[in-house]
Formats: structure tokens, sequence, C-alpha cells
């Protein structure tokens, strides 16, 4: 955990690279929200990093000041939990899209939540590939007509809640950027919590996805914690997270406290390694006698 | 050269293994040199495996070209095994099990029936007891003293006690004296050599080069012949503090070490052919975001699955072209585990030196086979250089700035005022994209050409640094091997047996098979008289490397690929072969 410090050090902010998104973007809602959370916990941007796989919304880390790590396709989660290992000191995101996490890194996303790895996961869920200008992703709704699927998608989506609820995140949200505000207390709590946190976020794509727009989630949303939902309770949790049609939850689905991938990992109790002496310590005749 | 081969054979599960290093072991701790070759299968019980200990008081540098004393715990092994086993030599077996006849056996060759299952008998029910008879038996014929052997036996239960041990030891005392009373030893039986030298394989010599660069993270996927690398390390993880993190696969693996390095840490990851070619894109990564990584390639035969218990150089190609576009790149390519040790460092220093990924090119017959290094060739006491070393300069940082060199001064997360973010896609020299709305723009063309430069520049200083080829052997040799890896072990060995038949032959090997100075090898070639290209893969992938690089061509080549690693006699064969017929 980063322990926050002296005000002399700089919090987050915008970089000097403005957003390439297209206007009314859901994702412009979702950086607005990450800084907001990273700014409020007074973490300094020197302690973040932000990594992303490729896709639109993976484009964010090069709008905030803080360190940023612009992956290749689907990677976002390896290449966090390898920055995350190497310096447990730091506050690591990592960003992306329904095709980046739940397509081609589906298998990363798994192992990172049964592995409790303390990383907080913030995905700009738009149903569609954008940047290759709008074929059907694991979350197009059946029967949605794409470049890809001119007659309808025919393969039921992927629910990204239930997914990480069974995968065993230990902080599962589910945001929409058309609420920043609410959004970006999601993702402060993600943030805050010790291991995995995962929050899913409606992030419309205005140009290729003609039917989860925004108007589509406004008229439907409703949040979990003025509907009486009880995070501790992960079967509840599950029940919410199927609901899908004229009412879409939002909100916390789930939080528990579990040890963390760090915690049990032994070499990383003595601090974080990249402040740990490199090269062979202590008795290095002794490690040779093994091969006598 | 006096040297003495033992070989036992049998099913997976029968033990062979251990078996067979013991008898390496035994040698090695008697100051002999050892080469230990591991032959198995991809199963866990049945089929053939062996096991060959060579040993000698000089350096052996592959598993040789014959036995002396064979060990068979099946029938099939005398059959694989008992046509090479010179004269003088025994074959060993228990004929309660099967019969052996001097029909199945070269003239010369002493059959020696030993009541190995009975002796086992008297400790216990469990018949894996009769390896230590049978090792009892063996380390009598090849002068291995018992007291030795009590050692090494006593050693590989570690920490065990009791029952197990005392009858192995009594099982082995029984089959060494069965031996002293119905047999002489071997004539070329060995003698000590000299105080106790390490025996250790090729991944083992990796792992603990990684540890000595200050190697803090490795993620690996499980795939043979690299496996032992992250076995080793786990092992040792505690108390080296490395982070030694099994990977759902190996896009994970080297993403994760990918990470890790840009985190602030030295970082590995190790795996085959087929893993290998999981992690291709993310190879580019490390290129294009300019962050140094060592990846471990341990060639199995290929193609697709092939053989995964079986040896080849098949992967330079795969290993040369790895990864869209062009970025710099390094490839070593150790030769026996106190070069593997060396080069792995190496690997290390030219990754961080150069910000961009390196190979350590292994391959099964050098990752999993044991051969002996002295101790003070495995130097442990370097400490490693601290990676952060970039002082602060506010808002003029520049994480990917041109220099001369190519190489940009390299900042890591927690260090404040140098933030940045390293891209996968074109990027400026403060790392901001140029992929998306500056792309084919006038100022942008231009500019991705020189980025295109900067990285690529850095080849000619990996160039310089990067080990150079090396002649070994008698300067005007009438015919140079030219050889890389592994392979050059045989080489090594059949140009001692050549000399020794009054026939002169040099090598000339590549420690660094990319990049290669072309101007450098050129002259080098221009040394020689003829060559003989040796390796093992079907097109001569290297010789194909150095005609592409040099314009050179080497249109005589000894290439193999039945997935068995070169045996000396071939390189022989072949040389005089060329020396006596042969014309230009």
């Amino acid at each position: 955990m980063p322990a926050p410090t002296g005000p002399a050090l700089p919090l987050i902010g915008k970089s000097d690279t403005r957003p390439t998104w297209c206007p009314g973007c859901g994702d412009f809602g979702v950086v607005a929200a990450v800084e907001m959370a990273v700014k409020k916990l007074k973490i300094p941007s020197q302690d973040v990093v932000i990594v992303s796989g490729i896709g639109c919304s993976s484009n964010l880390p090069h709008f905030l000041s803080s360190y940023g790590f612009h992956a290749i396709h689907g990677r976002a989660i390896p290449v966090a939990e390898g920055v995350r290992w190497a310096n447990h000191g730091l506050t690591v995101l990592a960003t992306g899209g329904d095709g980046d996490g739940f397509g081609i890194g589906v298998g990363h996303f798994v192992h990172a939540m049964r592995r409790n790895v303390d990383l907080t996961y913030v995905t700009m869920d738009n149903q569609i590939y954008g940047l290759t200008t709008g074929q059907a992703s694991p979350t197009s709704q059946l029967g949605q007509k794409t470049k890809s699927t001119p007659t309808g998608v025919i393969e039921r989506p992927i629910d990204p809640i239930s997914l990480a609820l069974a995968s065993g995140a230990t902080y599962v949200a589910r945001g929409f950027s058309g609420d920043v505000k609410q959004l970006a207390d999601l993702v402060a709590g993600g943030i805050q919590h010790k291991g995995f946190a995962f929050v899913d976020v409606f992030s419309p794509c205005v140009t290729y996805n003609k039917i989860n727009t925004f108007d589509f989630f406004r008229q439907r949303v409703y949040k979990l914690e003025s509907a009486g939902h009880d995070p501790s309770d992960l079967v509840q949790a599950f029940a919410r997270s199927i609901e899908w049609g004229d009412k879409i939850p939002i909100g916390l689905f789930y939080r528990v406290e579990r040890p963390t991938y760090e915690d049990l990992e032994e070499v990383l109790t003595a601090g974080p390694l990249a402040h740990q002496p490199a090269g062979i310590r202590g008795d290095s005749a002794a490690l040779l006698d093994e091969f006598v | 050269m006096s040297e003495l081969t033992v070989c036992a054979g049998g099913q997976a599960g029968d033990g062979i293994a251990s078996v067979g290093e013991a008898f390496a072991r035994s040698f090695s701790r008697l100051g002999l040199h050892v080469f230990g070759m591991n032959a198995y299968q991809s199963v866990i019980r049945g089929g053939h495996v062996y096991y060959l200990a060579r040993t000698s008081p000089e350096r052996v540098y592959s598993q040789g070209d014959g036995v002396d004393l064979l060990y068979a715990l099946d029938r099939a092994t005398v059959e694989v095994h008992a046509p090479g086993v010179r004269p003088g030599g025994f074959v060993l077996f228990d004929p309660e099990k099967f019969a052996v006849t001097a029909a199945d056996v070269p003239a010369g060759v002493t059959l020696l029936g030993v009541p190995t299952l009975e002796i086992a008998r008297k400790y216990t029910t469990q018949s894996i007891l009769q390896n230590a008879a049978g090792l009892g038996a063996i380390a009598f014929l090849a002068g291995i003293p018992l007291d030795l052997l009590h050692e090494v036996l006593s050693d590989s239960f570690g920490r065990k006690k009791g029952e197990i041990v005392d009858w192995n030891l009594g099982a082995s005392r029984d089959g060494y004296e069965f031996a002293r009373a119905h047999a002489t030893p071997h004539p070329a039986a060995i003698r000590r050599a000299g105080p106790p030298k390490l025996l250790l394989t090729g991944n083992q010599a990796i792992a603990l080069g990684a540890a000595a660069a200050g190697l803090k993270f490795l993620a690996q996927y499980p795939m043979t012949p690299a496996s032992s690398i992250m076995h080793w390390l786990a092992e040792h993880s505690h108390s080296l503090g490395i982070v030694v993190k099994q990977a759902e696969d190996e896009l994970a693996a080297i993403n994760m070490a990918i990470g890790a390095s840009f985190g602030g840490v030295r970082a590995m990851t190790a795996t085959s052919g087929g893993g290998f070619s999981l992690m291709v894109e993310a190879f580019g990564m490390a290129g294009m975001t300019e962050t140094p990584l060592v990846v471990v390639e341990s060639q199995r035969a290929g193609p697709s699955t092939g053989l995964p218990t079986k040896t080849e150089q098949g992967d330079l190609n795969l290993m040369i072209g790895a990864g869209q576009g062009d970025f710099p790149r390094a490839i070593v390519a150790p030769t026996h585990p106190r070069d593997a040790f060396l080069l792995t460092k190496r690997a290390f220093e030219l990754a961080e030196a150069w910000q961009t990924p390196v190979l350590v090119a292994s391959d099964l017959h050098l990752s999993e086979n044991h051969a002996t290094v002295d101790r003070e060739e495995l130097d442990l006491s370097s400490v490693p250089t601290s990676l952060f070393s970039v002082e602060p300069n506010g808002h003029d940082y520049l994480r990917y700035q041109y220099t001369p060199t190519g190489v940009s001064p390299r900042s890591f997360p927690g260090q404040a005022g140098l933030q940045y973010v390293a891209g996968s896609d074109e990027h400026d020299e403060k790392g901001h994209l140029v992929s998306d709305v500056k792309s084919g723009l006038p100022k942008w063309v231009a500019e991705r050409a020189r980025m295109m430069e900067k990285r690529m520049h850095k080849l000619d200083g990996l160039v310089a640094q990067a080990p150079r080829p090396e002649f070994e052997g008698p300067a005007d040799a009438p015919l140079t091997f030219v050889a890389w890896g592994s392979t050059v072990g045989a080489v090594r060995d059949a140009m001692r047996a050549l000399a020794a038949r009054g026939v002169a032959t040099n090598l000339l090997h590549f420690p660094t098979v990319f990049p290669i100075d072309p101007a450098a090898v050129r002259a080098a070639l221009g040394r020689t008289h003829r060559t003989l290209l040796v390796e093992a893969n079907y097109t001569g992938q290297f010789g194909r490397l150095l005609r592409a690089e040099t314009g050179a061509e080497l249109p005589e080549r000894l290439l193999k690929y039945d997935g068995e690693p070169f045996y000396p006699h071939e390189i022989v064969a072949r040389a005089l072969e060329m020396l006596n017929h042969g014309g230009k």
C-alpha cells in the first residue's frame, strides 16, 4: 500500500496529451473518474502505474500524468502483475476494453482474480470493437448486428460480473460512465481494497454501438446500495449479476478480505523487490556445494 | 585419452536417471570430468530410457562413442546398447529377470549376472532396491571406492534417514562384493584425479548465471526441456530473494517478465520453441518499449509438438525472426554448462545495457545433460549494479531520447518527475503516441524514421559488446568446423579424436549467433582452407544466416535432425571422408 506522502509530491493530473476518442465517447467519463479517484486518495503520481492493452480505451494511460505501460492487445493484466510484483509499493491499475479483457485476454483475467493480486482493473465495456471499426465483442448482446455479424450475434455474451465472482475476485463492481461521481467512488474503493478489484464500466461507444447507448443505460440502471444489496453476500451478488433487461444494477456487487498474492509470496515480505539487493547473497560457496 | 563410459538402461519408472547420476557424481567427486546424458521419452512409465556417464581426467564435451560398462535393467537395454559395448567391457544383468548370452554381445565383452533382486529381497519387498545392488557391482568394475559410492548414495537421500538409506547402503555393498568375487575391474577403471568437481546441467548453470546477474523475477510456464530452470530457481527462491511465478501460459509469462523489468527488477522467462512461438508478440513489445528482457529458449525437436524429449537446433530461424517489424535483439548460444553460466550473465548485461530483449539459445542436449565445471569457473561474487541511475530533470525528461548509441535514460515507477508511458505503439522521444493522429504527417513521418534508426542503432553496440566468434585448435588446419551451441561439444571431442589419429582440424564457433560482425566473420572464414558446417537441423539454419549476413557460402554441411545429439564419430567420419577423398 502506498503511504500518502506530503503535499510536495504532485498528485495525478491530466498529461499534455488530449484524448483522441470520438466526441461523446463513454471513455471520457472513465478517465475523469480514474483521475478523481487517485487524486482523492492523494497517491503521488509517480507511485501510480496504469497499464493497458490495445483498443480505443487502452489509450487511457497516455492522458494522465502517472507512469503508464501501453502494452499489446490482451496483455494488460500480466504486464500489470509483473509491475506489481516488481514493486508492490506502487498503486497499479489495469485499464482496457471488453475485447481486450474478455476476448483475447480472458485467460489472464480469470487467473489474476484467483490469485488475488492487488491491482485494480477497470474495463470500459462498450460491447463492441471500436478501434477496428465495429465488430462483435464478447459482451455484444445476442442478435446484435455488427460488421462481422451482419445477421446478428449467435453466441451468448460473457457476463463479466458473474465471471469475476466465480473466479474469486475479492472486489467486484460495475459503474456507468454516465455517473462519473459514483464511478470514481467505485474505482477509489477498488484501489483501497487489498486484493484484485474489478470495476466493469458501461462506457458506450457512440459510433459503432447504436443499441447500448447512454440512453439505453440511463433508462435501466439502478444502484445496488439503494436496493438493499449486501455486498458481503456472494449468493446475492450472483443473483444481482445475472439481472439484465429493464433493470440493470450498478454499484458494488461483492467485497471480501482475503490474503493477496503479495501477502503470500514470501520473497515479497522483505519489501518491494525493486528495493531488495540483487545478486547472490550470503554463502555462495554453500550454494555450489549441492553440485558436488 | 583414457576414458570410461557407464550406461544404465531400463524403463521409465525404473530409477535409471538416479542410477546414472550416482555414477556421474561418483566420478566428479573423484575429480574427474564427466558428461552425463539422460535419454528419456515422453512417458512417465515404460518405454526405454538410459543414462550415459562418460568420464575422463580430461574434459569431455559429449556422451562419446561407446560404452564400457552396461547395466541392463531390462532385455531391451541389451538389444539397444550391447552392440556398442567396447572390447574389455562388461554387460551386467540379473539372470533372474532375463537371459543374456555371448551371442548378444560383441567379442571381448564379459557378461556378469548379478542377483540384484535376490540381494534386494534380503532387505525389502520393494524391487527398486535392485538398483543399489547393480550400482555397487558396476562401481567395483569402474573403480569407484565403495565408501565414496556410499557417500553419494547417502547424500542423494538428503535429510532422509533410517532403513531406506541403510537398505541402499547394504544392497550396494552386497553388489560390490559380488562383483569383487566374480570379476576384476575394467582395465580403464578410474582413479582419483583431484579435488571434487561440480556436476550440473545446462539449465542449472543458466539459473545460477541468472541469479548471479541479479535476476529477481522469473515467470515461466512448464515446458520440456526448459522446466528445470524454474524448478531450481523455485527451490532457491527464498534464499536468493527471487520471485518465481508459474504463469497461466507463455503469453502471461513473458508479459509478466516485461512488466517486472519495467517496474525495476531484472527479469527473465524461459521456454522451448512452442512456448516461444506464443511469446513472439510480446518479445517485439520488449524491443519496441526498450525494456530489457532475457528469454531462455531451450530447443527441442520440432516442428509443432515434435519430439518433446529429444534435441535439435531447429529454432534459430524463429529466434532470428521472432516479431513483426525490425527491432534489435541478441542471441547467445552456450556450448557447455560453464558457458551457460557465463553467457546467461552476459545476456543480462547486454539486455540492460542496450535496453532490448536478449535470447539465450539452449537445447535439450545442453539444458538437461550433466557436465563438470570447476568451482573457480562459476564466479558468484559479483554484485550487480543498481538499476536506478537516472537523475530527475523535471519536464525535460525524454524516456526515448535520441542519443548517439540509441540508448536513452531509463526511469522507474516510483521516481518522481520521470513519469512516462512505455508504448507498444510507435512513439516520440517523450513516449507520446505517433500512431494515431500524428502518423503520416510530414514531421511525424520523419520522426518515425528517426525513432526506428535510434532503436536499430543499438545493434551496432550489441555487435561490439557481445561475445565474438572464437577459433579453437591449430590455426592452419586443413579443415575448419563451423558450429554453434551444444553441437560444439561433439565437435570438440571429434577434433581430439582426429588429432589422436594425426589429423589436425580446428573450430570456428559462435557464442553470439546474432548479431554478428560480417567483416570479422568474413575475415575469420578467410583464414580457413575448407569448412564443414555442423548443426542439428534440417536446413542448415545457421549456415543460411551466415550467408545472409556475410555472403559466405559453407557448401559442405553435416546436418542432423533425428532428435539425437551429434556423436563425435559421426563428425570424425565425415572429416576423414572429406580430407581423404574430397576435392574442393
